[in-house]
């Protein structure tokens, strides 16, 4: 494949931002050395977040506790609706408390390691670093951790890791963590420090002189279209899942505020890599809307298998013999087992799967089974661990998981790859930062279990707070006004778009085109990936893009609450984000974390990365929507943690 | 399954709304309520209607965004389940279903089954915090918590602010939402120092957000998917007389 059939490669790209030096120190010495802003001046400074999720509120909160003054703008009903709200398993840090050995540097060695060597060591290292006081934070404000009887902090030992670092709240971690960075949002609000727009939309970025100073939103309750200006834009809008359009993220989840800050000119960075969870509940049919993740915490205690012979498969589990059941993952992994990281776990259940030994409609299902660890723990422990988690299954499929093994299948989970940020967390447009999973930063290719919690947090309370003065010393900026011409512009294309969805009046709902796009998606850029279906994809999009913009159907009007024009804004941009996730993959001739590429393979069907050709961030730089993307190589150095081979055999 | 579905339309804030009759035929048992309404809105707007709008996003029971009143029961028939978690399994074939908005002085209708809760972003804003800006805090060890007040404050603490307890409440009150955020702060060693002043301030701030009063009728925890318990409340009594007496 050249470059010239699909996309063009130019300067490579550097993080100018990060201090070089003893790991250890740097964020010490970043800190040191980033310009200050005056108490008395942060008043004078705005700052728009958009996104209430752990990065978005958390930064909101604390931007503003610092005196800067915040609007934020979220597109549910309320801040505390942010997906992060879904997250169940835990969150890490690198406390030690179970004196097993960990450390910040084994928490940064494992999430290096775990990023399959595709993540910055600066950055990695600094997320460990600020792990412990996320906790400190966390407990400070009230959430309501699990403890044990003397009253300290309980842990759970989390895939892919031999430490238990991981603190949680039941299996409803993200819902404590993000209810404590609402809480001390709305203290703000109420302050009058915050702004908070519920129910608003961003649709454009404004850039004025080169900077980011504003966006254009739509109320999406009266469809008024306005644009906001500030010092500074954050972008804490999540991750990019629902591209596939079945997938665990909440059903708003978009990309749409990374995307038209993609297309102002801010590169995107490997959007290929894309988790894929190993748990997750199967597909009942084709109303399908979603998919919902059942935490891995499941698999400390459940064993996962599939029937030795195919002809099994539709037997009732319980009647099938113990030596003639496959506990897969115990015997390719033995020394992981069940506790494989994310992306191995799930290729092979997807491999069994291949081979015809699913279980379940249409044979897309593994079992999950807590025989044995009822058996050990006796059924009450069990349900104290894991008793929501149990009661999710049993609404969503009928079937009761004390009696028969569940049935889990892998689904699209987080999005590693987002908008290419420096060690500052600045975009390559000035005044434009991003946080959380909006940005590529910190996991590689593949991400570890509890760790977006960590990183969202770690983003929004630690991280952007003192990289972000560092931008704003140079403030207040020129005032903005809504008759500049870059503005007047940015507002015009939002106004065309909209007009354009709405006069198109086609004959294909706008979730007809995203299912179709979802099925493009995870046939060829799912959890296997090869040239062909790659080249073939890319194809389909096109094709799927032009029928699009020709028969979509878009009811109602502009100035009212209409989801499907809200839809169809997403939709078009996730067709766009998926002609390039197939490029980027299809650029990337290895397999690396989240990233399978099937011509990269070892002899026994492992990973093949291959470090001398593509040992770097893959950012993207847009070209119109005819034009190729063009490629900017962000070299990546590992001076602590030397890239191996990863075996959790 | 067939079914048929009526629900409230109502086009705007200002405009008045009316139960609307519609046929769903082929529904899979499996299908969640929410992805029922999805394919009969599907059918609406390839037949020129306008889709039914209404409040959903995470779809698995914890974000609090759905909010339907089904067969006049907040999130429909099954014990302790949002919306989006009821299946069509729960219903029989040539079931006629009413489906409604949240009804509540203080959640007033923005579209069809759309409310606007933001009334219970205002009773969180006047104290339903512990403040600790970031980067105060001390070791997270530095004060053990007993697991049974942990448990507890957990249990109160997985309140998802969905609202169901305002509109199963006849008197449209907040009590058991403004309770559990009560318990889940006070019951926490962090939460003492604005014990007093957060239930004086949180309920002030409910009456002036137009939620009614509570009268114990316990319609709330009935339909709380959460199963928030009533005992709460008298938990926040309590608290309120002791804070009031000490004024």
């Amino acid at each position: 494949m050249s470059a010239n059939d699909f996309w063009a490669e130019g300067e490579p790209v550097f993080d100018k931002a990060a201090p070089d030096g003893p790991v250890e120190t740097r964020w010490e010495r970043r800190k040191f050395s980033a310009k200050l802003v005056n108490p008395a001046n942060r008043r004078k400074l705005t700052v728009i977040v958009v996104g209430t999720g752990l990065a978005g509120g958390s930064a909101a909160a604390t931007l503003a506790e610092a005196g800067y003054r915040v609007k934020s703008y979220c597109y549910q009903d309320s801040p505390r609706r942010a997906h992060s709200i879904a997250a169940q398993g835990g969150i890490n840090a690198a406390k030690n408390y179970r004196n097993d050995g960990d450390s910040v540097y084994r928490l940064f060695y494992d999430t290096v390691k775990g990023g399959d060597f595709r993540a910055r060591e600066s950055n990695v290292y600094r997320l460990a670093q600020v792990s412990v006081n996320i906790i400190d934070q966390c407990v400070a404000q009230g959430v309501p951790f699990a403890r044990e009887y003397g009253g300290l902090l309980d842990n759970r030992s989390f895939g892919g890791t031999q430490v238990s670092r991981t603190f949680y709240a039941r299996g409803q971690t993200g819902q404590q963590l993000l209810l404590g960075a609402y809480q001390a949002l709305e203290r703000q609000i109420g302050l009058g420090n915050v702004e908070m727009n519920a129910r608003h939309e961003m649709l454009e970025l404004i850039i004025v002189d080169g900077k980011a100073r504003g966006i254009v939103v739509r109320d999406m309750v009266t469809g008024e279209i306005t644009t906001e200006f500030a010092d500074a834009v954050v972008l804490a809008s999540g991750g990019y899942g629902n591209v596939f359009f079945l997938s665990t993220n909440a059903k708003g989840c978009n990309v749409t505020a990374s995307w038209r800050a993609h297309r102002k000119g801010a590169l995107f960075a490997n959007p290929c890599y894309t988790q894929i969870h190993p748990t997750c509940i199967p597909e009942s049919g084709s109303h399908q809307s979603k998919l919902t993740l059942m935490s891995e915490s499941l698999r400390n205690d459940g064993r996962v298998w599939v029937p030795k012979n195919a002809a099994d498969c539709q037997k009732p589990a319980g009647e099938i013999a113990e030596e003639d059941r496959d506990y897969y993952l115990e015997r390719i992994y033995p020394s992981f087992g069940n506790l494989v990281p994310r992306d191995i776990a799930s290729r092979a259940a997807k491999n069994v799967c291949d081979e015809g030994r699913g279980v379940g409609p249409g044979g897309l299902g593994v079992y999950l089974d807590f025989a044995d660890a009822i058996k050990r723990l006796g059924r009450k422990a069990v349900e104290a661990k894991y008793g929501n988690l149990f009661e999710m299954y049993e609404r969503i499929t009928g079937e009761d998981p004390y009696e028969t093994p569940m049935r889990i299948y892998p689904a699209v989970h987080y999005t590693m790859g987002g908008l290419w940020v420096d060690y500052d967390l600045q975009s390559t447009i000035p005044g434009l930062f991003v946080v959380g999973e909006a940005n590529f930063s910190d996991h590689g290719a593949n991400r570890l279990g509890a760790s977006a919690l960590m990183q969202g947090l770690a983003d929004g309370y630690f991280v952007l707070p003192n990289t972000i003065s560092n931008y704003l010393a140079a403030g207040p900026f020129p005032a903005v006004q809504a008759t500049d011409a870059p503005v007047v512009e940015a507002r015009k294309e939002v106004e065309d778009r909209i007009a354009k969805f709405l006069s198109i009046d086609g004959d294909r709902t706008v979730d007809s085109f995203h299912r179709e796009l979802g099925q493009i998606m995870w046939e060829y850029c799912g959890m296997e990936r090869t040239e062909e279906g790659l080249t073939k994809a890319i194809g389909l999009i096109r094709a799927l893009k032009e029928e699009f913009w020709t028969r979509v159907k878009v009811p109602g009007k502009g100035e009212e609450l209409n989801q499907n024009l809200e839809k169809a804004g997403r939709v078009a941009d996730f067709i766009e984000l998926g002609e390039l996730m197939c490029i980027d993959a299809l650029h990337r001739r290895e397999s690396c974390g989240g990233h399978f590429r099937a011509e990269s393979q070892t002899p026994d069907g492992e990973a093949l990365r291959h470090d001398d050709e593509f040992s770097y961030a893959a950012a993207w730089e847009y070209f119109g929507a005819d034009g190729k993307p063009v490629l900017h190589k962000e070299d990546l150095n590992f001076e602590y943690v030397h890239p191996s081979t990863r075996s959790y055999k | 399954m067939d079914i048929k579905v009526r629900v409230w339309r109502q086009a705007s804030p200002s405009a008045a709304g009316k139960m609307v009759t519609y046929d769903v035929k082929g529904i899979s048992p499996d299908a969640s309520f929410l992805e029922m309404i999805d394919v009969l809105n599907e059918t609406l707007i390839l037949s020129g209607d306008d889709p039914i709008a209404f409040d959903h996003d995470c779809r698995e029971g914890i974000c609090g965004m759905c909010s339907m009143v089904i067969n006049g029961v907040a999130h429909g028939p099954e014990k302790a389940t949002t919306t989006c978690q009821l299946h069509m399994r729960k219903f029989s074939d040539g079931d006629v279903i009413d489906v409604e908005p949240w009804r509540a002085a203080a959640f007033p209708v923005i579209k069809d089954l759309v409310v606007d809760r933001t009334a219970f972003d205002k009773i969180i804003q006047a104290g339903g915090y512990i403040t600790a800006p970031t980067g105060t805090a001390p070791d997270a060890h530095a004060t053990p918590v007993p697991k049974k007040d942990a448990d507890a404050a957990f249990e109160a603490a997985t309140c998802i602010g969905c609202g169901a307890c305002v509109a199963a409440c006849p008197n449209g009150s907040s009590m058991l939402f403004t309770a559990a955020k009560i318990a889940h702060l006070g019951l926490m060693p962090q939460g003492q120092p604005e014990r007093d002043s957060r239930v004086i301030d949180m309920l002030q701030a409910q009456d002036d957000a137009g939620f009614g009063g509570c009268t114990n009728a316990g319609e709330c925890t009935t339909v709380c998917p959460k199963g928030i318990p009533l005992s709460l409340i008298g938990r926040l009594n309590s608290d309120y007389r002791k804070a009031v007496s000490k004024r």
